[in-house]
């Protein structure tokens, strides 16, 4: 069953991925990007992260996902049209890519821990219980911090978002 | 019950998302698809820390996750405000267009 669900996730998650890398009208990148964050969150589920799975969802697929599609209908962005740079530099750029897909599967490979399979409930303590203490104990200063970098962040999209350059 | 699959898996899957951001990032020429290249590759980093996190059996790389989102979320804003200034100056998302800087 484990292995059924992270394959059924897995393949979700990688044709979506290629499926954003595609194609060609944003509006249609944004939605696959929607479906690799849901797989996603399924597969946190699996590895035993409760609390980070419904992160995931509330805020990427909810809150940023809604962002970016909203720019998208604000923006009314087409399609995409063709790049100025020669064909040659896409057909060039296909190996590089495979290259560097091989050296990092390599690496993996490498470093990676074989033996143990991942079974789902094998790890249970990523629950909001667990979460919360962890970061109101030992990470309470960075979360702090973070709370100062969200209101820059407000700020500063207001400033950059209401300015007119002629 | 057969056993799960193993945990080297989720790190392949999460090379393979992540190579796939940085393909979209170079390969795509609209600002927008690009911008959502990135939040490909946070992602894919995400599922890393996320798997270790399980095997280490502690919740650290859950809490860096956490992080990863809330930084995600203030990027995605500020980036999204300077797309629209930019559209507002250019009125065009190709990212050919936006060269004021070269030569």
């Amino acid at each position: 069953m484990d292995v059924f669900l992270f394959l059924v996730f897995a393949l979700t998650a990688v044709g979506c991925a290629i499926s954003m890398v595609v194609q060609t009208h944003p509006i249609h990148g944004a939605i696959s990007l929607i479906g690799v964050m849901g797989s996603l969150a399924m597969l946190y589920l699996i590895l035993g992260g409760e609390f980070i799975a419904a992160a995931q969802v509330i805020v990427y697929a909810g809150a940023i996902m809604v962002l970016f599609v909203f720019v998208i209908m604000l923006l009314n962005a087409g399609r995409e049209g063709a790049s100025r740079q020669p064909r040659m530099v896409l057909w060039l750029g296909i190996p590089v890519f495979i290259g560097f897909l091989s050296v990092l599967s390599y690496l993996v490979q490498r470093v990676a821990p074989k033996s143990e399979p991942v079974r789902f409930g094998a790890f249970t303590g990523g629950n909001t219980h667990a979460v919360g203490m962890k970061l109101f104990t030992d990470y309470l200063l960075p979360f702090e911090l973070t709370s100062a970098l969200v209101l820059i962040a407000i700020l500063g999209a207001i400033v950059l978002a209401r300015k007119e350059l002629d | 019950m057969s056993g799960g699959v193993p945990l080297s898996w989720y790190l392949m899957l999460s090379a393979v998302l992540f190579s796939l951001g940085v393909a979209g990032f170079f390969f795509r020429r609209n600002l927008i698809t690009m911008f959502m290249s990135i939040e490909l590759m946070l992602n894919a980093v995400n599922l890393s820390f996320v798997a270790f996190s399980y095997r280490f059996r502690q919740v650290d790389g859950h809490i860096f996750t956490f992080f990863v989102m809330v930084v995600a979320a203030a990027e995605a804003s500020v980036g999204l405000a300077i797309i629209l200034t930019v559209f507002k100056n250019r009125g065009s998302l190709q990212v050919d267009d936006v060269d004021s800087m070269k030569n």
